[in-house]
């Protein structure tokens, strides 16, 4: 069986996997991580997005071994001292950006992306960035306002780091 | 899924020439398409043969007169180059409509094209731009690369690695789009070029992407595009749309991709 390894969170992590090994199976099964979702593993809820070197992907419609040597950042990673969330999760919990849950961890990772290309999008940029990501509780209306909201604050992060 | 076996060659000639070795192996390029396909059991190959260490693949570069574009380039990369937007700004709108952002950071305009979906974007542009197709082994001009649905002049062992595409005067594409999945119903690509323009459909032809030659006459002679001579009996009819619909619809797109190209 290959072996794969890749930082994931921050971690070097490697194990011995099956070729036809999904990364959300990995990540979920081996790393037991179990933030990130499977809704529908036929590519198209978005519950099971990551980053891989940077950009946002369906984790379940990508291998494990081609993520060989790449730099994972899974749900679990934002808050990274366990305590303080980030700015996005927040802005997802003042806006009650989600009832059920299970589609957020896709939706944060999806919308963090958004934001890191686009820092100030509007609300329309918004709603088309969500095309790969389905929620079937909130109608999307507090999603949509939770990233708004959170782009700000991330905006506000990065002034205040400059 | 089944299990298969995986190799990652360094180069495209190296996978080449494990795809010909392979008893029944297939190129992986963004998995977009293939990975599903496999988890549905529609495809099973011995061997997958994956293009992720052949960074000659990937990149973007314009000498004035022409884009050229790797196989491994991902549809989010196509969208957001600068590069692209100012040779060919319709290919550029093209990528960027692609499914869903997170489809366009993996999925490659190689692995479009081998697959020539009837209803994919891609095969739209390079139709409607006459554009050559450059694999491992030769060069393919358009026109000549698309055979049918999910067909093309690709061999077995043969490995698309970059796509050229002659910059336009002005170029413009219009989708009318399956609200769920982005892909197109029917998909007009209209380019100006000095030999004149050049019209392809895809989403609406039985055979897969097509050229429009009454409508690039109709533009041609400065009328507006209409749709009237495309043959009902050629075109898909689904739960989506019937074939009467997307006729309807490729004149609608036409004009669309006209006006969007100025």
């Amino acid at each position: 069986m290959p072996t794969v390894s890749m930082t994931v969170n921050g971690k070097q992590v490697s194990g011995e996997v099956e070729a036809r090994t999904l990364l959300a199976q990995f990540i979920r099964e081996n790393l037991e991580l179990t933030g990130t979702h499977i809704g529908c593993d036929t590519s198209q809820c978005g519950a099971c997005v990551v980053h891989v070197n940077g950009s946002s992907v369906k984790s379940c419609t990508m291998l494990a071994v081609e993520a060989d040597g790449a730099d994972v950042t899974t749900i679990e990673g934002l808050a990274m001292d366990g305590d303080t969330l980030h700015p996005m999760q927040e802005a997802f919990r003042d806006n009650h950006g989600l009832q059920c849950g299970f589609c957020t961890p896709g939706m944060v990772m999806s919308a963090i992306d958004l934001v890191d290309r686009n820092p100030n999008p509007t609300d329309s940029e918004i709603r088309d960035w969500l095309e790969g990501n389905i929620c079937r509780c909130t109608g999307y209306h507090n999603i949509v306002k939770s990233i708004a909201a959170g782009a700000a604050a991330m905006r506000g992060q990065k002034a205040a780091a400059e | 899924m089944y299990d298969f076996s995986f190799q990652s060659p360094a180069s495209a000639a190296d996978a080449a020439s494990a795809l010909g070795a392979a008893e029944d192996g297939k190129i992986l390029a963004g998995g977009q398409t293939l990975l599903p396909t496999m988890k549905q059991r529609l495809a099973m190959p011995s061997d997958l043969i994956s293009l992720k260490g052949c960074r000659d693949l990937v990149g973007i570069s314009s000498d004035g007169s022409t884009l050229t574009i790797g196989a491994m380039t991902t549809h989010g990369a196509v969208a957001a180059s600068t590069e692209v937007a100012k040779a060919i700004p319709a290919l550029s709108a093209l990528a960027g409509g692609i499914g869903d952002p997170q489809v366009r950071n993996r999925g490659t305009l190689g692995g479009s094209l081998a697959n020539n979906d009837p209803a994919a974007d891609y095969p739209a542009a390079v139709l409607g731009l006459g554009a050559t197709v450059v694999t491992t082994k030769r060069e393919i001009a358009a026109d000549d690369y698309f055979q049918g649905m999910f067909e093309t002049a690709l061999d077995d062992d043969e490995i698309i690695t970059a796509v050229r595409f002659p910059i336009p005067q002005a170029a413009g594409y219009a989708k009318f789009d399956n609200p769920a999945s982005r892909y197109a119903l029917v998909g007009v690509f209209v380019a100006k070029t000095a030999a004149g323009p050049r019209v392809a459909v895809t989403g609406a032809g039985q055979g897969g992407v097509f050229r429009a030659s009454d409508i690039e006459g109709q533009i041609a002679s400065g009328q507006e595009p209409n749709s009237a001579s495309i043959d009902e009996g050629e075109l898909n009819g689904d739960i989506h749309a019937s074939p009467a619909y997307r006729k309807h619809l490729i004149g609608v797109m036409a004009k669309r991709a006209l006006a969007s190209a100025g």
